[in-house]
């Protein structure tokens, strides 16, 4: 069976990491039409260099492409508001769409945690880089026991900031804090981030908390454990940095409810695969490679339906 | 410099003395703090978790009382002073500032890490149009050259920032870099400029003094210090030496000295003071809040809570990174 084709809409960094990606280690992908609004943009003179059909009359170019009619799956990777206006046109021509902005039209999708929940969809959303480094650990928790309350801290290098997240970062840890609860299973999820500008830029850190009622730390072990390997099956950068840390604790939140468990902090680092942006930019590596998995799987499903 | 100016004092023993005692004010203790503190006339009480509004956390520890518990009995309290709050964009979001706004919060101060001032573009912008007086908060600032916190602090003013701020978190600036940082904000910046530290180095009172002889509009003091690390500039203190400099502000000495001497200084469970643990703090540049995350980091896993500073600073990690203290100490702890 032919790969099949998709498109790529946004030729920032971002949109231009996914081609790579896809370019080089897809084998059910093939990037056919990356999509921009800027001629001159490195993403898509990097694609004519590859032989890829470029347009930079945005969506209107991608519809108007010969290559269009047979994209199996979209990737957006613009901006939120530009996405509500795509969601809804790609739709009315029947595509599948894996939605890499903040938009959320479609559900939120963290391939290990709710992959089959996201092939049920035409619209799919990737929470955002964080929720994707997080998430598959808090799910990890609650397939041991209750999660009361997740909390994640996500540190990544100010030059993996790029101007959309930095105008609204209020998004961020709303949206993640929702996918921390939507995906990850928690009751309460809370998020937070924190910009590093170091030189050399550092890795992306991230540091999971967990309230959980279990004490079988042996079982939440090999179930974090077992986690973070199906994550490197498609980051391979992704690592725990410490054994998970234990600890007996009795919380008593805001609203009043007091809950006894074990807090469980597992400290994870994200390095990318520098396909395009360089390996400290783990955040941004783990959304394109999270986006790629899930477009992989949806255009796996739709050809076992075909 | 000085002559005719008023300068307005910024309290901060209810929010930067959270970290001081783990964030476990009672409630009964912050309005006896308040009702001092609005006693000696000062200009604004900032009421908040230490790490801002929101701020409760496993990362930063989990406040006593709610915020809004905190801010309504603070804010019933007070006749003269005004109540502020603090905010840290990554940590809280507009949704906070619009809640304290409704719980009577006067003043509302956005930091951000002394390179980041961007990210704080959607909270200025939101306070201002919820008519708080806004104030930008560079955290940080012995980090990186005047320059460039010059080009930081133009960034707040261009959202609306009507005062910014040189933040010493790690109590680390000297007297020539005060002087330096709040003269070139005065040149460059048409809003008001203002200066907050930590007595890290033992430089508290002398750098805020330092900080209004160059021409700053507002200044930030704690308590008997209490605040993160070493604690902030002594209120009482900054208000004597200024008595005598002859600068006017307004605010009556002995009440702070009571609240000092009968109310802070009983409270603490960790002196406040520029011991060998709050020194490395200034001397290596590291977040003052990171203290008591160290202290009980290095009991915990059997680590010289000296390396653990020392490896943070050199890591180069900034305000909010409190969990890389446990993964500092869990890497140091290793054979």
């Amino acid at each position: 069976m032919g790969k099949t084709p998709a498109a790529i809409i946004g030729s920032g960094n971002i949109g231009t990491d996914l081609l790579e990606k896809m370019r080089r280690r897809s084998t059910v992908l093939d990037p056919a039409v990356l999509v921009g609004i800027d001629k001159d943009s490195d993403g898509l003179r990097r694609a004519q260099s590859h032989g890829i059909r470029t347009t930079h009359r945005g969506i209107e170019g991608l519809f108007d492409d010969e290559a269009f009619a047979d994209i199996g799956v979209v990737f957006d990777a613009t901006s939120a508001k530009a996405h509500l206006h795509h969601a809804k046109l790609l739709q009315a021509r029947g595509k599948k769409v894996v939605d890499l902005t903040p938009a959320a039209v479609g559900p939120y999708v963290v391939p290990v945690a709710n992959l089959d929940e996201g092939l049920g969809h035409d619209n799919v959303n990737m929470v955002t880089c964080g929720g994707q480094a997080t998430i598959p650990i808090v799910k990890a928790m609650s397939d041991i026991g209750t999660v009361h309350y997740a909390e994640i801290v996500a540190s990544i290098a100010s030059r993996s900031a790029g101007p959309g997240t930095r105008a609204n970062i209020d998004e961020f840890t709303v949206t993640t804090a929702r996918g921390l609860e939507q995906v990850g299973g928690a009751k309460k999820g809370k998020a937070i981030i924190v910009l590093n500008p170091a030189e050399p830029p550092l890795i992306m850190r991230d540091t999971v908390y967990g309230l959980v009622e279990s004490d079988d730390e042996a079982a939440l072990t090999a179930s974090i454990r077992a986690m973070v390997e199906r994550v490197q099956g498609y980051v391979p950068g992704y690592r725990l940095k410490q054994d998970p840390v234990y600890e007996r604790v009795e919380q008593r939140f805001d609203d009043g409810r007091v809950v006894a468990g074990t807090k469980v902090s597992v400290f994870l680092e994200v390095e990318g695969a520098g396909d395009y942006l360089p390996p400290y930019a783990g955040n941004l590596d783990i959304m394109t490679s999270a986006a790629l998995k899930m477009g992989e799987e949806i255009a796996i499903a739709q050809g076992s339906q075909a | 410099m000085t002559a005719g100016r008023k300068i307005i004092v910024n309290d901060a023993t209810l929010r930067d003395g959270m970290h001081a005692l783990a964030h476990q004010y009672t409630v009964e203790q912050m309005v006896a703090i308040a009702q001092k503190l609005d006693e000696a006339k000062v200009d604004i009480i900032e009421v908040s978790h230490g790490d801002g509004l929101n701020g409760n956390s496993f990362n930063y520890g989990f406040s006593a009382h709610t915020e809004e518990e905190y801010l309504r009995a603070v804010g019933a309290a007070l006749s003269h002073s005004k109540l502020g709050a603090l905010l840290l964009p990554g940590i809280g979001t507009t949704a906070d500032i619009a809640r304290a706004k409704e719980l009577g919060v006067h003043t509302i101060r956005i930091a951000t890490h002394c390179t980041e001032a961007d990210v704080a573009k959607q909270h200025i912008e939101f306070a201002r149009e919820a008519g708080l007086d806004t104030v930008g908060f560079l955290m940080m600032s012995h980090m990186i050259s005047t320059a460039d916190l010059v080009a930081q602090a133009k960034l707040m003013e261009s959202y609306g920032a009507e005062t910014v701020y040189v933040v010493d978190s790690a109590g680390a600036l000297l007297m020539d870099d005060t002087r330096e940082r709040i003269d070139a904000f005065k040149q460059a910046l048409g809003c008001a400029v203002g200066f907050h530290n930590h007595n890290n180095l033992g430089l508290g009172v002398a750098n805020t003094v330092i900080a209004i002889q160059a021409g700053a509009d507002r200044v930030d003091g704690s308590v008997a210090g209490m605040g993160a690390g070493a604690g902030n500039c002594a209120l009482e203190v900054l208000i004597a030496v200024l008595d005598r400099m002859g600068i006017e502000t307004g605010i009556g000495l002995y009440p702070l000295i009571d609240c000092a001497d009968q109310l802070v200084r009983p409270m603490q469970k960790r002196p406040v003071q520029t011991d060998g643990n709050a020194l490395m703090l200034g001397y290596a540049g590291v977040y003052s809040s990171f203290l008591l995350h160290t202290e009980r980091a290095a009991q915990r896993y059997g680590v010289d809570p000296r390396d653990i500073l020392v490896e943070l600073g050199q890591r180069r990690m900034v305000g909010g990174q409190e969990d890389m203290i446990v993964d500092v100490a869990l890497s140091l702890s290793k054979p």
